[in-house]
């Protein structure tokens, strides 16, 4: 196993120590995470892997906070997140991490506008700036013409593109997707993986935890769970060229 | 504060929209309260209708005439304490007549004797049964609001001479010589002849139960000549200001217990009545009917309200992954908890409104079919029922809303 130290000159935003989470299952207890440490530092774009059972899951939910570990210490942006209560996760929540989930989580009869809105709302901003900054995140993904349809009117990769937006629209410090493309085709979640690696050349922070090889390629670095512990963790010897392209290529638009 | 008006605001935003997706749902579930409401808003009107009608009635009767009778008027059911008194002699109008003014500053200031009957009226072919046959004197005019609309009230000769004459009310009028004037012409009331010499104007009906207006006035000794001269009698004494009504009955009790040369050990054998222990006796009656109103409207409420909170808890479940999202999105717990609150309530208060319109439209209707009883829809029932609404909205709402904002976040974003 070998602990990597990428960009060691940006601060960290995720450092994770030795942390632990068991669940009660009837009359077993199950030990999703065995001990995991792990640090993300800004502007990394990493892909948490594992098969089904290895704490994969586990490990999105604490570091998206939506859950707090049994033991160890996770600290975000220098926050202790492990003794936070609900509600101050969900701020966190908030502010820090924007959510990219499989099923895309929009709300059905509402309007694209009105689903990227949702974080603003939850951070109290006013209705006009609302609007702007959801209107700007939309046409930054490429949906500027489909503000007012609502997601049974658009394909599959439109719906994760206005979910993308809605993860960005409060500037948060991560951006967690957990596999963004398992509902998608080939095709379509190729698109979807351009335009993570082009927010990645912009700076922001990406996480995609997935059990897929083709997506996990995308990243930078890849971290490797087995039966809750890090199996490893190193950094892709080169950007993939195929990524690449693509990459160049939307940052043209 | 502005937070919290914030996201009432968002709220409302999401209760409207989710009523406008589920309608059927949404207006099936209301009905409960739509129920609830028209029932607490009939309810109300009808006691409201009620209390007006019988200040209505009251003001016919004069509430400032005390009535000395055999028996009280408010004490029903222990009739046989009060059989055996003395009768009330209408010649006791005339000694407390003379009490009243050897005393001065009385709180009394005239009395009148009147004696009464139902019997029917005859003119012609046509007949009117139950007419209220009341013999009295011509003083009567002083202590009560009748006043003439044809015609005259007896005078003074003809009030003691026992004249053949009668005043008669709007119906036995109406009845009797459907629409002609009644003046000078003969009915019979009990076989003896009598000249209609006015007619009294409309009284209306007391509290749409039985008419003020089927009466015929006839002189006292007429009256004690034809029909019976034993019948019971009153004593109608009108008082000087009714803000001192207490004065008066003990002035008034003082002259009788003289007239009856009672020693002070003894009890009253008689009974002061005033319209004022009618009212209270309503006041039971309107007690007991809000009581048992309020008990089913209540009920129906409540089903209506479980109706609310079952649909709210289905909602809730339905919504599980929507609640999840909202978390992961950074909703916190208060802000889950007001969303479903304020879903119930909006739900309620729709169903609130509905309920009122029926219930205008009803009471509408109801005034339009029967004019004669009173029916009052007033503002304060229909803030009452908005605040009735809104409370049924958060007392359904707050276990179903209390469990959604409890959710864990990961549990529910996994919820399929």
């Amino acid at each position: 196993m070998s602990l990597v130290t990428h960009h060691s000159s940006l601060p960290l935003v995720i450092d994770i120590e030795n942390i632990t989470k068991e669940y009660v299952m009837g009359e077993e207890i199950i030990h999703a995470l065995r001990g995991v440490t792990l640090q993300i530092r800004r502007n990394e774009y990493l892909a948490v892997m594992g098969p089904s059972g290895s704490g994969k899951s586990t490990l999105m939910n604490m570091l998206g906070c939506l859950d707090t570990p049994s033991s160890g210490r996770y600290e975000f942006n220098g926050k202790n997140v492990s003794e936070m209560d609900g509600d101050e996760l969900a701020t966190i929540r908030n502010r820090e991490i924007g959510f990219v989930f499989q099923t895309f989580n929009l709300l059905p009869r509402s309007t694209s506008l009105r689903n990227v809105e949702l974080p603003l709302i939850y951070a109290g901003i006013d209705p006009e700036e609302r609007e702007e900054r959801a209107t700007q995140a939309l046409t930054d993904v490429g949906l500027g013409d489909r503000l007012t349809h609502k997601p049974n009117e658009l394909s599959g990769g439109q719906r994760q593109r206005v979910a993308i937006a809605r993860a960005l629209v409060n500037h948060p410090s991560i951006i967690l997707a957990d596999e963004p493309t398992g509902n998608l085709d080939s095709k379509t979640g190729e698109e979807i993986m351009a335009l993570f690696e082009s927010l990645y050349q912009q700076g922001n922070t990406v996480i995609v935890v997935t059990h897929e090889a083709d997506i996990a390629r995308h990243a930078r670095r890849s971290v490797h769970l087995r039966d809750g512990v890090v199996e490893s963790d190193e950094l892709a010897p080169l950007p993939p060229p195929a990524a690449m392209a693509v990459a160049v290529e939307s940052l043209g638009k | 504060m502005k937070r919290f008006l914030y996201e009432l605001t968002e709220s409302w935003k999401i209760a409207a929209a989710q009523m406008v997706a589920n309608k059927t749902r949404s207006m099936l579930t209301a009905l409960g309260v739509i129920i609830g409401i028209v029932a607490v808003t009939l309810m109300g009107t009808a006691i409201n209708g009620i209390s007006t009608g019988f200040d209505k009635s009251m003001a016919v009767i004069g509430d400032d005439v005390l009535y000395i009778s055999q028996r009280p008027w408010t004490r029903m059911n222990d009739w046989w304490n009060y059989r055996d008194r003395k009768k009330i002699r209408t010649e006791y109008a005339d000694k407390i007549n003379h009490a009243i003014a050897a005393t001065p500053n009385s709180n009394l200031m005239i009395a009148v004797p009147t004696m009464s009957l139902l019997r029917s009226v005859k003119a012609g072919d046509n007949s009117v049964d139950g007419v209220f046959i009341l013999g009295t004197t011509t003083d009567y005019t002083l202590i009560s609001t009748l006043d003439c609309s044809e015609g005259r009230f007896f005078n003074e000769l003809e009030s003691r001479g026992g004249a053949e004459v009668c005043v008669v009310g709007y119906d036995v009028a109406d009845a009797a010589f459907a629409g002609r004037s009644a003046l000078d012409k003969k009915v019979l009331i009990n076989g003896h002849s009598f000249k209609v010499i006015g007619t009294l104007s409309r009284q209306g009906t007391f509290l749409g139960l039985f008419s003020l207006d089927s009466i015929v006035v006839i002189p006292l000794p007429a009256f004690k000549k034809y029909f019976s001269a034993k019948s019971e009698a009153d004593v109608r004494v009108k008082v000087r200001d009714k803000t001192h009504m207490a004065d008066a009955v003990d002035e008034l009790t003082g002259i009788m217990r003289r007239l009856r040369s009672l020693p002070p050990e003894k009890k009253d054998d008689f009974s002061i009545n005033e319209q004022q222990a009618f009212k209270s006796t309503l006041d039971a009656v309107k007690t007991t009917i809000a009581i048992a109103g309020l008990f089913i409207t209540g009920l129906s409420l409540f089903v209506g309200a479980i109706g609310i909170m079952n649909i709210t808890f289905v909602s809730v479940k339905e919504r599980t992954k929507e609640i999840g999202t909202r978390k992961a999105l950074g909703a916190r717990r208060r802000t889950i908890l007001l969303q479903f609150l304020i879903e119930s309530t909006a739900l309620c208060l729709v169903g609130g409104l509905i309920g009122l319109t029926f219930a205008y439209l009803m009471c509408f209707g109801m005034a339009a079919a029967f004019p004669s009883f009173p029916i009052r829809f007033s503002f304060g029932l229909v803030i009452a029922s908005m605040i009735v609404s809104v409370l049924t909205g958060l007392v359904s709402g707050i276990a179903p809303a209390w469990s959604a904002s409890r959710l864990d976040p990961v549990t529910a974003l996994r919820y399929e």
